[in-house]
């Protein structure tokens, strides 16, 4: 298997981007990932595309086409493929951009996502993300994308005390990182007591513990090792693992772990060699407090339970034992889930190049993202590397 | 400008409901409610009041503030997205009921939230060409919320009236700009009982755009500092937005909070921003400069650069002023609420 690098990286910001639409979102970042990396146009032999629901969302279908031809690339008739694993959608276009450069068949590919939310109401946004569940068993009966991920914070305050407080910290950390983070949904602080006094969405998960809403839109280039030679300071995707599980929460033999974030984290540690201690900095799917606090467990990175007190204890703040989100996670750099797997190596890139500016992690060697699809029933792990 | 305002005059119904007692209804936090949307209670409209005869009311007492015989009024414009009839004005039964009629013009408004401002353009329009002496100019609505809606909390009912001519003026306006663009940020299609809206597409592409723009083209047409205006009054779908909005322009506290009249009374939609104003006329001196600046979903926002004179002092204390209407209050059940908005369906 030939090893992959990552030479470009760019992103639209993240927010309510009324006045874009679903195909100007992927052009910008397209075009800044390309620029970013210097490649020629004629160089990409590939695209693959993550995006959840653009059918739904903006009853657009067929939108790998589209963006290779808005992206101008339409001359060039290279194979363009969407990939679609709810809001895994985007790590999974990385996993299929990765693939085919490691086989030998493309030296240069283009990956990305994106999601136009706003153009929907919120109900709707809301119905769309509960697609992502089991429809006949689980949405169909009136579960929300936040109330499967409430019942999982129920158990874990049950099993392992974990507290409302804990929960919330973890969104404190993720808005004072996101307030550094110029591509940020949400860009300001919040207080322990805002967050806590916050209506409740879904009890215990209150509003300032979910994930924004937002459209957006991120790319990368990936390419050879024979080609990243040419290239300043490529990043190694090193490792990288796909799983998934029941797609259902009461199929699961328990529901204060995810069986797909163990898999895929396995196999990536696996094939890079990384140790979960040696992850520097890394870009979790937190899309509501607990999964943040669950995936850090499974990740390795936190005995199991122990996630909510390492979140109290500062461990996984900038300058912590690892740094989790540091762009803001799905919580202030926002949630446009087709994006958001590729915004998370966005945010790796740039702590490996030592480029995160203000929220940069001191002398960050190896990173990991860890987005997920749904309640977990897709995962995607992968683990970059600074070249030496 | 030669054209300015000679009289102003409100009314507000006497009912209320509190955003509490609609709250507990559909299960929400009163106090999320209250701190979201800054909206303590509304007016609810009496079973036999509608935009006409608020309208109607809030003529009366501009008229009652001066000697002005309604038969030199020579247009009348009403605004509202609450007008009674589909088709026949709302403007002509006001203009009989003042004793304007026969020999004026008349028309209905409809501009979402800012057809009542609409009226006050258009009469400084015909005042200034002479085609005209006195234009009334009146907001008024029953505002619709669908039971349920974020909107039950704050569309509420009320009515302001502005008397233009060019004499004997209240206040001078110095200048009038406005800010118009196509947004489709709230709507009532023909034949629905209640309006849509795009939830946070209000906020920042309609309303805030639209104050914004409208309120820095004014004062930059006419090279002016916030701090050189001792009021501004806006829009006030709830309490939240016209105070982000004069924060955002560099307004302070004691700039903005006397015009905010929508804690008190919900969103009166077209007479909202021109209760604010005559909230402030209340409690004016001349010489005070005064910033309005209305909005209207759809959507656009009409700006006026005000100079109070001496003569409001004369005045204002000839008709309910908007601490009176906010004094004389019964309070309603949810039940009675859905009774008197015409909300239970007998058949």
């Amino acid at each position: 298997m030939r090893k992959v690098y990552v030479v470009g990286v760019g992103m639209t910001k993240f927010g309510e981007l009324w006045e874009r639409s679903f195909r100007d979102l992927f052009v910008e970042a397209g075009i800044r990932a390309i620029e970013d990396a210097g490649v020629d146009g004629k160089e990409i032999e590939a695209l693959y595309i993550g995006n959840m629901s653009a059918g739904l969302l903006v009853k657009q279908e067929h939108v790998a086409s589209l963006i290779a031809d808005h992206s101008g690339l339409a001359s060039l008739h290279i194979p363009a493929t969407r990939v679609e694993g709810g809001d895994a959608s985007g790590a999974l276009a990385l996993v299929q951009g990765f693939s085919s450069i490691a086989s030998g068949m493309y030296d240069v590919v283009v990956v990305g996502g994106v999601e136009k939310m706003s153009d929907v109401m919120a109900e709707k946004a809301s119905e769309v993300l509960a697609t992502t569940l089991d429809q006949e068993w689980e949405a169909f009966f009136g579960m929300t994308y936040a109330s499967a991920y409430a019942l999982m914070a129920k158990r874990h305050m049950h099993e392992f005390g974990t507290t409302e407080e804990q929960m919330a910290l973890v969104s404190v950390k993720n808005h004072s990182n996101g307030s550094k983070n110029p591509m940020a949904h949400f860009r300001f602080e919040v207080s322990l007591e805002k967050v806590l006094s916050s209506p409740i969405v879904s009890y215990p998960i209150k509003l300032l513990e979910s994930h924004a809403v937002s459209d957006g839109a991120s790319a990368l280039v990936l390419c050879s090792e024979k080609k990243a030679k040419e290239f300043e300071s490529p990043v190694e995707i090193s490792g990288i693992g796909q799983a998934s599980d029941y797609i259902a929460l009461h199929d699961r033999d328990n529901i204060v772990s995810m069986a797909s974030t163990i898999e895929a984290s396995k196999r990536a540690y696996e094939m890079s060699g990384v140790k979960p201690e040696e992850v520097d900095v890394a870009e979790v799917h937190d899309c509501f407090t607990i999964s943040e606090i669950i995936a850090i467990e499974d990740l390795g990175f936190f005995k199991k339970g122990k996630g909510g007190q390492a979140t109290e204890d500062g461990d996984t703040e900038i300058g912590g034992k690892v740094a989790i989100n540091t762009s803001g996670g799905l919580k202030a750099r926002g949630h446009a889930p087709g994006a958001t797997g590729i915004a998370q190596v966005c945010e790796i890139v740039l702590q490996l190049r030592g480029e995160a500016e203000k929220r940069q992690v001191d002398n960050a060697e190896i990173g990991l993202t860890h987005n997920l699809g749904g309640s977990g029933g897709t995962c995607v792990v992968s683990i970059l590397r600074r070249r030496r | 400008m030669k054209a300015g305002i000679v009289s102003y005059g409100i009314y507000i119904p006497m009912y209320r409901i509190t955003a509490r007692e609609i709250a507990k209804i559909w299960g929400k936090d009163p106090k999320e409610i209250e701190n979201g949307l800054l909206i303590k209670e509304k007016s609810v409209p009496g079973i036999d009041e509608d935009t006409v005869t608020i309208s109607v009311e809030a003529a009366r007492n501009c008229i009652k503030r001066v000697r002005v015989d309604p038969s030199e009024i020579g247009a009348i414009f009403v605004g509202s997205e609450s007008h009674p009839y589909a088709v026949k004005p709302t403007a002509t039964i006001v203009g009989e009921a003042i004793g304007a009629t026969p020999e004026m013009t008349a028309a209905d408004y409809e501009f979402a939230c800012k057809a009542g401002t609409a009226g006050i353009q258009t009469s400084l329009g015909l005042v200034n060409s002479g085609m005209i002496k006195y234009g009334l100019a009146i907001g008024a609505d029953t505002a619709q919320g669908a039971p349920g809606d974020p909107l039950e909390y704050s569309a509420s009912a009320g009515g302001a009236a502005f008397l233009i001519g060019s004499k004997d003026k209240i206040a001078e306006v110095l200048d009038t700009y406005s800010f118009t663009t196509d947004t489709p940020d709230f709507w009532r299609r023909e034949g629905k009982a209640y309006p849509r809206h795009a939830g946070r597409f209000t906020g920042a592409p309609a309303y805030f755009k639209h104050i914004i723009s409208a309120s820095r083209g004014i004062m930059e047409r006419n090279s002016i500092e916030p701090k050189e205006i001792d009021y501004v009054v806006f829009h006030q779908p709830n309490g939240k937005f016209p105070m982000r909005a004069a924060k955002l322009l560099g307004f302070e506290k004691e700039q903005y909070l006397p015009g905010i009249v929508v804690t008190q009374i919900g969103n009166t939609y077209s007479a909202s921003s021109l209760i604010g104003l005559s909230a402030v006329l209340d409690v004016c001196n001349g010489g005070e400069k005064v910033l309005l600046t209305s909005f209207g979903s759809g959507a656009g926002s009409d700006s006026f650069l005000l100079e109070v004179t001496d003569k409001i002092v004369e005045i204002k204390d000839k008709a309910p002023k908007f601490s009176e209407f906010i004094r004389r209050k019964k309070y309603l059940s949810y039940g009675e609420y859905l009774k008197l908005s015409g909300k239970i369906k007998l058949s």
